[in-house]
């Protein structure tokens, strides 16, 4: 009894989470064919993009500059060791623009743009807004779903560029201006070892990948959130959780792709 | 029950023995009403009785679980997609609780509809939309946001957008909630004329007796999942029958119960706090 007890838990987790997996496909598949409003009227996204990045760009600019700074410093007693601090520009570079920019860009993106959309959309829900729209013949998904995931998808990698761009000035300011290493050395040893393609942009692929999966997920939280105040705060929470899991395998999963011999 | 009119030429909304409810559960049954072009329908019923399930059947949010909403002469049932958009387009909608968007002002609220349907240059949308709130009183509060007006003023904007497209039906979930006199004989009238002048069929959800009365053509009673009475205000105003006397009058004791039946559910609950004392 208890063992049939326990299958039937099992199972019927299982099926939950599989029908939420099925779910969650169908509103990425409805947004994607509902996305014709980029074209038709793209100044709803430009407004997005702005909205969004303006809502991060400075958590990120300041964390990017903080990351900066530690990697310096770490990268300084690392190199040490070995007689190479003139490769921490390199170093530096390197470790923003293929990791540390898309990866921490997408956590903060997740933590601040992200809550900001699930809670916007749970309360527009909340507030019969939605409901609204679609008695006036204006689909939602359209109007105001599609063109903020677009303005996520598109502001993700313009923050991720700030953070590395930032981060790179920081690691110039601990490793030049306060530890004393060759300037020339910093910014040439980066210049021949960053290769555009298989770093630059496979950093920016990264981060328009994370940009999908978060503003995913922010968006399908507020879309299925119960209208009520605790539903809202439970998605916005959703969003963070499963937003940074979600960052965190898919990285691991490009990085073995995108580096792999 | 309603006897239905035979004539459907200027119908825009029947329902024919609808029953209507939320998964298995079912709210109302067996519900016939018909809504003609410039006429004002008035709903009345207590609070939970449904009235807001019928509007968003007649809206298409929810199916009916049997019978059919016609709208328009178009099964309710059998329309989606585009189709369910076109015949959306010919009605305006005032909810409940407003459903202003609360990232736009009052302006960009009441024009929201017309940017999305109609084609019209900056000044004559100004114009317009200026003209709609004139009409409403909230000409000059154009500008403000919707966080800095008042829940009487927010329902005066959500008027003044639902009904911006000039819509063949119009439904009001509660106009007169939470208005002020003035605000409440003015909407009223503002109601009235525009079935009057526009010829649009009105569908007013509502508790008060005495403005809904002197402005309905009918008045549907819903009460106890079903529609207890209806006519004109003048027919119900003089009936004998002790739900509408009760209704009308709102006296406590009568066929509407006041108290809230007990189920086995209460019970057990009730045997379960009293067994943890």
């Amino acid at each position: 009894m208890s063992l049939n007890t326990s299958l039937t838990s099992v199972g019927r987790g299982i099926r939950i989470r599989v029908s939420g997996l099925g779910t969650f496909a169908r509103f990425f598949w409805l947004l994607l064919r509902r996305s014709g409003i980029v074209f038709s009227r793209p100044r709803l996204v430009s407004q997005q993009i702005h909205f969004i990045g303006n809502y991060s760009l400075l958590i990120i600019a300041v964390s990017g500059l903080f990351v900066g700074f530690v990697l310096g410093l770490q990268g300084y007693y690392t190199l040490n060791r070995y007689g190479s601090e003139e490769a921490l520009g390199l170093l530096v570079a390197l470790s923003l623009t293929r990791e540390l920019g898309p990866v921490v860009t997408a956590l903060l993106f997740a933590g601040r743009a992200g809550t900001s959309l699930t809670a916007e959309i749970g309360l527009m829900k909340a507030g019969e807004q939605l409901a609204a729209m679609e008695v006036m013949a204006v689909d939602p998904v359209r109007r105001v779903l599609a063109p903020r995931f677009w303005g996520g998808v598109i502001a993700m990698p313009i923050l991720a560029a700030v953070f590395s761009m930032v981060g790179i000035l920081g690691g110039w300011v601990v490793g030049v201006l306060m530890i004393g290493i060759d300037t020339g050395a910093f910014w040439s040893q980066m210049q021949s070892g960053v290769d555009v393609w298989k770093d630059i942009m496979n950093g920016v692929i990264k981060s328009v990948v994370f940009g999908v999966a978060v503003t995913l997920i922010a968006l399908y939280e507020g879309w299925q959130c119960r209208p009520t105040p605790e539903g809202v705060a439970r998605a916005t929470t959703r969003t963070v959780v499963a937003g940074s899991l979600a960052v965190l395998g898919l990285d691991f999963l490009l990085t073995a792709l995108m580096f792999s011999n | 029950m309603p006897s239905l009119s035979t004539a459907p030429d200027d119908l825009v909304l029947r329902l024919s023995g609808v029953a209507l409810g939320y998964g298995d559960v079912s709210i109302l049954r067996d519900i016939s009403l018909d809504v003609r072009r410039g006429q004002v329908v008035a709903l009345m019923g207590g609070s939970g009785s449904g009235k807001t399930t019928l509007l968003r059947a007649a809206t298409g949010q929810i199916k009916a679980q049997a019978g059919c909403v016609t709208l328009f002469d178009q099964d309710l049932s059998k329309a989606s997609g585009p189709a369910l958009q076109a015949l959306r387009q010919k009605m305006g909608v005032l909810f409940q609780q407003g459903a202003l968007f609360t990232d736009l002002n009052v302006f960009e609220n009441v024009a929201f509809p017309l940017r999305e349907h109609a084609k019209l240059l900056p000044t004559e949308l100004l114009a317009r939309v200026l003209d709609t709130l004139e009409a409403v009183g909230l000409r000059a509060a154009a500008h403000l946001r919707v966080a800095e007006i008042s829940g009487g003023m927010a329902r005066r904007v959500a008027l003044a957008r639902a009904v911006i497209l000039e819509p063949e039906l119009v439904l009001y979930d509660e106009p007169f909630a939470g208005l002020d006199p003035i605000s409440l004989g003015i909407t009223a009238r503002l109601i009235r004329n525009l079935s009057d002048r526009l010829g649009c069929a009105s569908v007013v959800i509502t508790h008060d007796i005495t403005e809904s009365f002197a402005i309905a053509d009918h008045v549907y009673l819903v009460g106890q999942g079903v529609i207890k009475a209806h006519g004109t205000p003048k027919t119900l105003g003089t009936s004998t029958d002790p739900y509408v006397q009760q209704f009308l009058k709102g006296q406590p004791d009568g066929p509407v119960p006041f108290d809230y039946p007990s189920t086995p559910k209460f019970e057990a609950w009730l045997v379960n706090q009293e067994a943890q004392r």
